[in-house]
């Protein structure tokens, strides 16, 4: 099985922050992958250097076999790479609906209608259709905007903390939306997370980031349990070993 | 369908107005008319969240190149001044808009501002085309066929009219569609209109592209009425008069700006007969009270009153 996305050797820093440290990953077709750490840890990061936002200091990012190094966002967009934000990004003038036409639209679709309100069903926010973007509760913003990146047919999904900013018993009711409507359109997924039940839950492989790199890479049975993981990402209090 | 009855209605009235009125109406009604399709340009710039202060450029774009025919070349065709007009303009903004559609708010409206003031300087200097005095123009046809002197202003209304409703449809036959979802859309969030694939660029160069053709045309039209142009067309004062119908009339309707450019158009006669010391003054105080209390323009009050109703 060839890759989707293969990042080797990414470094960025800004200042005296080093925001990527030497990343190398590579992900695989059809799986739900979960990007945990703590804050400033670099997950945000990674996604904007693989979706072109920033520009790596050094390294390559190969979307299958080609370097998109240098690509814009709307150019990597358009090869089938498409994300959803930590802040929801809305047109928050338009209606859920207009926001949706818009992406469908954009991304060709032959019936823009017709797909709208196929994307309103799947993500159940058709009773919030006719409301204003900028209106409607976080919880259906964050589905607006997962569901505005799955317009364009991408092969890879980034997600950045889908489920953050919204209250804890919605969160796997949003995260099923979300992962059931990624799993028909048969894209393969990343997401940034900092709730460690939802990342068991979905993830099928769990990266843990620490200071811009990557301190574990597996299973989320191995990870989630992983000294060091529990130590920097989970923040428990473990007392060393040598103590 | 509404838009289509509305526009045969204005066709006909402005017909009416154009066979029935006496010289002074018809010519106000011609300004006016030149003056909306130049304010709803404004208006689709605006869609994507753009103020132009330099709409005067392209006005004077178009009422320099009408008259240039005329008076070089010695075309006196009034269609083919409008078109020439809109064309000219529609050269120059193409141009323009590669640099312009990559600045936002203040910058982009300062940065058109400079370029009429440019045309302005230039046009001053420039004694061939009469520097601060302009110069006259004569349109004796219309698509070929001649006028008898005395009709022919009248003749000009109609064909302006036919033109601002033909392009007022398309305008808003663009705006209920992708493109105008796609405009509000880049004005309230390029970031997502990028990660969609989009180029905001290209929406900003379309719209700023369409404006400047409309001034032109405007610009042209309002040659036609007045039979002169001076380089006041492209002074500020003059780009600022568009700003200032625009929040007049407000963006809600295609109509808006032909309502606002007729309030305005009698508001400055009657002020300027009256007080023609203070009608600036009383300008500045009627924008002053529609930003206070009519921030969308007047359109307002025909919604409100339907809504009530
Ligand atoms: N554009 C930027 N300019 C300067 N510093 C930045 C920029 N983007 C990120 N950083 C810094 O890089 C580090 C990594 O940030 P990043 O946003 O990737 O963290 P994160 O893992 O997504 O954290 P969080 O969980 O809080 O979202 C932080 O120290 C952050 O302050
Ligand atoms: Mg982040």
């Amino acid at each position: 099985m060839s890759a989707v996305l293969t990042a080797q050797g990414l470094h960025k820093s800004f200042g005296a922050v080093r925001a990527a440290a030497d990343i190398n990953l590579t992900f695989d077709p059809d799986t739900v992958v979960s990007l945990i750490g703590a804050n400033g840890a670099g997950k945000t990061t990674f996604l904007n250097i693989v979706t072109g936002y920033l520009r790596p200091d050094s390294g390559h990012i190969l979307f299958g076999e080609r370097d998109i190094v240098g690509f814009s966002p709307r150019q990597i967009t358009k090869l089938g790479i498409s994300r959803s934000f930590q802040i929801p990004q809305l047109f928050n003038s338009l209606s859920v609906r207009e926001n949706l036409l818009v992406a469908e639209s954009i991304a060709a679709t032959d019936d823009p209608q017709a797909a709208t309100d196929e994307a309103l069903t799947r993500f159940e926010l058709a009773p919030y259709a006719a409301q204003k973007a900028g209106l409607v509760p976080e919880g259906i913003r964050k589905l607006l905007d997962v569901a505005m990146a799955l317009s364009s047919r991408s092969k890879l999904l980034l997600l950045d903390e889908p489920t953050s900013g919204v209250s804890a018993d919605e969160k796997v009711a949003i995260m099923d939306v979300v992962i059931g409507a990624a799993r028909a359109a048969r894209v393969t997924v990343i997401f940034v997370e900092h709730d460690m039940d939802i990342v068991a839950r979905f993830a099928g492989r769990v990266v843990a980031f620490y200071d811009g790199g990557i301190i574990a890479d597996g299973s989320p049975d191995t990870v989630l349990r992983a000294e060091n993981v529990r130590r920097y990402v989970i923040g428990e209090e473990i007392p060393h070993a040598a103590a | 369908m509404k838009a289509a009855a509305v526009a045969i209605a204005s066709l006909v009235a402005l017909t009416a107005l154009a066979l029935l009125s006496p010289q002074w109406l018809v010519f106000m009604a011609m300004l006016m008319l030149a003056k909306g399709v130049v304010v709803l340009g404004l208006l689709v710039l605006m869609r994507t969240g753009l103020v132009s202060f330099g709409q005067g450029l392209y006005f004077g774009i178009g009422a320099y190149a009408a008259a240039l025919l005329s008076h070089g070349l010695h075309v006196a065709d009034a269609a083919v001044m409008l078109l020439a007009g809109a064309a000219a303009a529609a050269l120059i903004a193409a141009l323009l808009g590669l640099l312009l559609a990559g600045y936002r708010d203040i910058f982009f409206a300062m940065l058109s501002l400079a370029f009429s003031m440019i045309l302005y300087g230039l046009l001053v200097k420039s004694a061939a085309l009469g520097s601060t005095d302009g110069f006259n123009l004569h349109a004796r046809t219309f698509f070929g066929v001649a006028l008898a002197p005395g009709v022919e202003r009248r003749v000009f209304l109609i064909a302006g009219a036919v033109f601002a409703v033909v392009v007022a449809l398309l305008v808003h036959r663009l705006f209920r569609g992708h493109w105008g979802r796609l405009a509000t859309g880049v004005r309230d969030n390029e970031l997502r209109v990028s990660y969609l694939g989009a180029s905001p660029y290209r929406a900003v160069y379309v719209n700023y592209l369409i404006a400047g053709a409309m001034a032109g045309l405007g610009g042209a039209l309002a040659a036609l009425a007045v039979g002169h142009v001076d380089p006041e067309t492209t002074y500020w004062t003059t780009s600022g008069e568009f700003v200032f119908i625009a929040i007049l009339g407000g963006t809600q309707s295609i109509l808006a700006p032909f309502v606002a450019a007729t309030i305005f158009e009698a508001l400055r006669t009657v002020a300027s007969q009256y007080a023609p010391n203070l009608w600036q003054m009383s300008l500045g105080l009627a924008m002053l009270a529609i930003i206070m209390f009519l921030p969308a323009g007047l359109w307002t009050l025909a919604e409100r009153r339907r809504r009530s109703a």
